[in-house]
């Protein structure tokens, strides 16, 4: 098991305006924790923070204590809010795919990615679809934490929770550590062992 | 919308559609090119003499007339665009390589950066011909010199488009994503951005086509591009200025007008292929 940890993490993005300060969480790799917030409030920022997008921030993130290697494969991964802004206009989902790796066929079939859609480009799959390949890829097997940013807002009631069952089940499995930002109340108790309030964490 | 249409694509072909037309301009533009190309290529640079034939204007036998020396001036003149053709050809490819190489080490860091934009304010505040000229007598002059010369004053445009393009796809999630699963910059150069400027440096080679044709003429013809042995039409040109007071203006007239349309057929396929693979820009 192993323990990923943000200690008094500050940040703005222009010296005027703080919008992170002071703070802290931990997340276990047995775990899913939630986090909600306003809108605006930086919960974003805080996932590329810890997903190691954003560096010029003060504070540490660790995992067991040691300071994360951000070069090679890092071992938390961001899933983002929109997966369009995500992929290459010009590779074909196939390659998108390929680039993190090539995902067993039954965990394909549990996320329902049909095998025609492979071979079309991102502009011809809709956010849902185009959402469950960015999951599938974040699940390389050198993955540890998954930093998940309101990736279901796109999908109807009934996809979304047949998506997080899977990545939940998956996660269990193999011992990642998953944190779920989102709006929505009712799926964080659902899915989540415990939930955070931004508002709580933020010192501002 | 009409009104923004190239007069070449008016009336014409009016039942078809706006790509078809454009499509068939580039293509009829490029087989005139490839017909007058491959037939100069195929003449013989040592063209038969024939004093009894000297200096005769335009007729039905030699429509572009004959020389000092009785050599039919429409075959030299083909001959001349084919050999224009083929360093056109190669200044073009070197500064759209030039120009790749130069985006892509602006997107390393911000001193590479910095040095790339010092060198496109330098290379565009001085006027391209007094280059061309430096660099080809640096370079000993010769095909190889004026090449070199037209590719190394060509390449600032789209240099300064490729470093934008570059900067952008570099700042885009999918970029940092691919960084974040372990794939390193010169991956992500390759794999990443190249396809997607790949059209910008094809559209952005064939822009340069026509600029380069023309300086080399001009620089051929001022003495300090291609040596005066070379079929070509700068050194047609300049020879011609010995003759025209004698009132042989076919001499000057067919070669120049024949190199204009050269190049104006070579702008024609240029853009058109732009709006072709950028119709967002000529919003069509
Ligand atoms: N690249 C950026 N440069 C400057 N300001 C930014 C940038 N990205 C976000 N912000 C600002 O930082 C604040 C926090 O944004 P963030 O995206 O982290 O919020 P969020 O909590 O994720 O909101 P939402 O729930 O709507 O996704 C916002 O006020 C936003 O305008
Ligand atoms: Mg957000």
């Amino acid at each position: 098991m192993m323990k990923l940890k943000a200690e008094n993490i500050s940040f703005s993005y222009n010296k005027k305006r703080p919008i992170l300060k002071d703070i802290s969480l931990s997340l276990e790799s047995n775990q899913i924790i939630g986090l909600i917030g306003d809108s605006g409030s930086g919960k974003s920022t805080l996932c590329k923070i810890m997903a190691g997008y954003i560096t010029n921030f003060t504070g540490d993130v660790t995992i067991d204590g040691k300071e994360i290697s951000r070069n090679g494969f890092d071992p938390v991964q961001l899933i983002f809010q929109h997966p369009e802004k995500t992929m290459n206009p010009k590779w074909k989902m196939e390659k998108v795919l390929r680039e993190s790796w090539i995902p067993p066929q039954d965990l394909k079939d549990t996320f329902g990615l049909k095998d025609n859609w492979l071979t079309r480009w991102p502009s011809e799959l809709s956010g849902g679809e185009l959402q469950r390949f960015s999951i599938l890829r974040a699940l390389n097997p050198q993955t540890k934490f998954i930093i998940a940013d309101e990736i279901s807002t796109m999908l109807d009631a009934v996809t979304q929770v047949q998506i997080w069952e899977a990545l939940i089940k998956h996660c269990r499995a193999n011992d990642i550590g998953i944190l779920a930002v989102s709006h929505d109340k009712d799926l964080l108790d659902v899915i989540c062992d415990d939930i955070l309030y931004f508002k709580e964490l933020n010192h501002l | 919308m009409m009104s923004e249409m190239p007069w070449y694509n008016k009336g014409l072909f009016s039942s078809l559609n706006l790509r078809q037309k454009t499509l068939l301009t580039i293509g009829l533009t490029g087989l005139v090119l490839l017909v007058v190309f491959i037939s100069g290529w195929m003449i013989d640079a040592n063209l038969p003499t024939d004093f009894a034939i000297k200096m005769q204007a335009p007729s039905l036998s030699h429509p572009f007339g004959t020389d000092w020396m009785g050599r039919d001036m429409f075959t030299r003149t083909i001959k001349g665009l084919s050999l224009s053709i083929v360093i056109g050809i190669g200044a073009s490819v070197i500064s759209s390589i030039i120009a790749t190489l130069l985006a892509f080490l602006a997107s390393v860091n911000k001193w590479f950066d910095a040095f790339v934009s010092w060198l496109i304010d330098l290379f565009a505040s001085i006027p391209h011909i007094l280059l061309i000229m430096m660099i080809s007598i640096a370079l000993g002059k010769g095909a190889f010199g004026v090449i070199m010369a037209v590719a190394f004053s060509h390449w600032v445009n789209l240099t300064r488009v490729l470093r934008a393009e570059v900067l952008q796809i570099n700042t885009s999630e999918y970029v940092a994503l691919s960084n974040k699963l372990g794939r390193s910059k010169l991956w992500i150069a390759k794999e990443h951005i190249l396809p997607l400027v790949l059209s910008q440096i094809f559209v952005g080679t064939l822009l340069v086509f026509p600029h380069a044709i023309m300086h080399e003429a001009s620089v051929t013809f001022l003495g300090f591009g291609l040596s005066p042995h070379e079929p070509a039409i700068g050194i047609i040109l300049s020879e011609s200025m010995s003759y025209l007071a004698m009132g042989a203006w076919w001499l000057a007239f067919f070669p120049g007008l024949a190199l204009l349309i050269v190049v104006l057929l070579f702008d024609i396929i240029g853009h058109n292929l732009k709006r072709l693979l950028d119709p967002g820009e000529a919003n069509n």
